[in-house]
């Protein structure tokens, strides 16, 4: 059976460098074909917010296509779907108090609202947990 | 599974939460029957000081009405049967009396944070 | 003994905490413990020689195996054959390879 790891994230996406580490991390367990549960707290929870958009970049004359601007939530979506395909899970719960506040009600698809306790469950229930605050 | 959960950043987003988001975190999974304890270093070592007081604010005329009351959230939870550690080398680089704490804190010098973390099943720094 | 795996993400240049949580490594190895200290993103940055350097490798000699990312170097032109004595460049697999072997981790 695999082993479990459970990542808890309060960073928002695009203000740090712990948010992408996070995905490296996440993505890497994923190709080691652990399961993966993941407690967003915080802005954290904007992480799969479903209407992150791409855009150009005008100051390096890159068109929307040509920018391709990374989106975390697609980086998550693609990371599911990497799980999904090895049988293992990437179980993503959003904070919901913390959604609630941000108006980040909208997330992608295999994103679910929960509390604090299903952190605590979830870290009982892995092999390990890494909290990655922020700061 | 025994946890220590510590607190290091102190009045990052205090005001807009009313909390500390970790003191509020861990007093939730408290209430989820967690066994865990706080351990209070750098800046966040303030916490645990009587006088703090962040009401008065108002924007636009909108008060606020609940402040942040992080010293009674720590009391709270050391209700609860959570242990409160703090790393006294911290308040003394502060400035911080002992006279100026809340009851019933746990001190413990930087010097034996190792040993403190060797008893505990894991150790998540928020 | 236990194993104990410190994540270190911020430097010592702008952050006068981070040679604690070196200190800390240090301590937990004279507990009698198993150390890894895993620098990452400007974690990294006093590996180049610098400083900060010297306490890094005193936290090697100390018996701690200090770590790397490959990634956070590269992406600040660390060479890895230019890493300060005592420090190693490795890969972010490592993270995850001891969080699996269930080493108390703690990210700073």
């Amino acid at each position: 059976m695999s082993k479990t790891l459970t990542f808890a994230l309060m960073d928002p996406p695009f203000e740090n460098a712990r948010s992408t580490t996070a995905m490296r991390l996440i993505d890497l367990a994923v190709k080691r074909g652990l399961n993966v549960n993941v407690f967003a707290y915080e802005g954290a929870v904007y992480l799969p917010f479903a209407k992150q958009a791409q855009h150009p970049n005008a100051v390096h004359g890159r068109s929307l296509e040509e920018e391709n601007h990374p989106l975390p939530r697609a980086w998550i979506a693609a990371i599911m779907k990497e799980a999904a395909a090895k049988g293992t899970k990437v179980d993503w719960v959003n904070c919901g108090l913390c959604v609630d506040e941000r108006g980040a009600g909208e997330a992608i698809e295999g994103v679910r609202r929960g509390s604090p306790a299903d952190f605590w469950k979830f870290a009982e229930g892995s092999d390990n947990t890494l909290v990655i605050g922020t700061k | 599974m025994k946890v220590l959960n510590i607190v290091e950043a102190a009045y990052r987003g205090t005001l807009e939460e009313q909390d500390d988001p970790i003191i509020w975190i861990c007093s939730a999974m408290k209430g989820a029957n967690a066994d865990i304890d706080v351990l209070l270093r750098g800046n966040a070592v303030n916490y645990a000081i009587k006088a703090q007081d962040a009401s008065g604010l108002s924007f636009g005329g909108q008060e606020q009405t609940q402040p942040p009351k992080i010293a009674d959230d720590l009391v709270r939870l050391k209700g609860k049967g959570v242990k409160i550690y703090v790393v006294d080398d911290a308040l003394r680089e502060r400035g911080i009396e002992p006279s100026e704490l809340i009851d019933g804190l746990d001190f413990v010098p930087r010097s034996k944070l190792a040993r403190l973390f060797g008893g505990y099943d894991q150790v998540w720094h928020w | 003994m236990a194993k104990f795996l410190l994540i270190e993400s911020r430097d010592p240049f702008d952050n006068n905490v981070v040679t604690r949580q070196y200190d800390l490594a240090v301590n937990l190895v004279k507990e009698g413990n198993e150390v890894t200290l895993f620098l990452i993103q400007n974690g990294v940055l006093p590996a180049r020689p610098g400083s900060h350097s010297a306490l890094l490798t005193a936290t090697a000699r100390s018996g701690v195996e200090v770590l790397a990312d490959d990634f956070s170097l590269r992406e600040r032109g660390i060479a890895d054959t230019r890493l300060v004595e005592g420090v190693k460049a490795a890969p972010l697999s490592v993270i995850v390879d001891q969080l699996a072997d269930g080493r108390k981790a703690m990210w700073h």
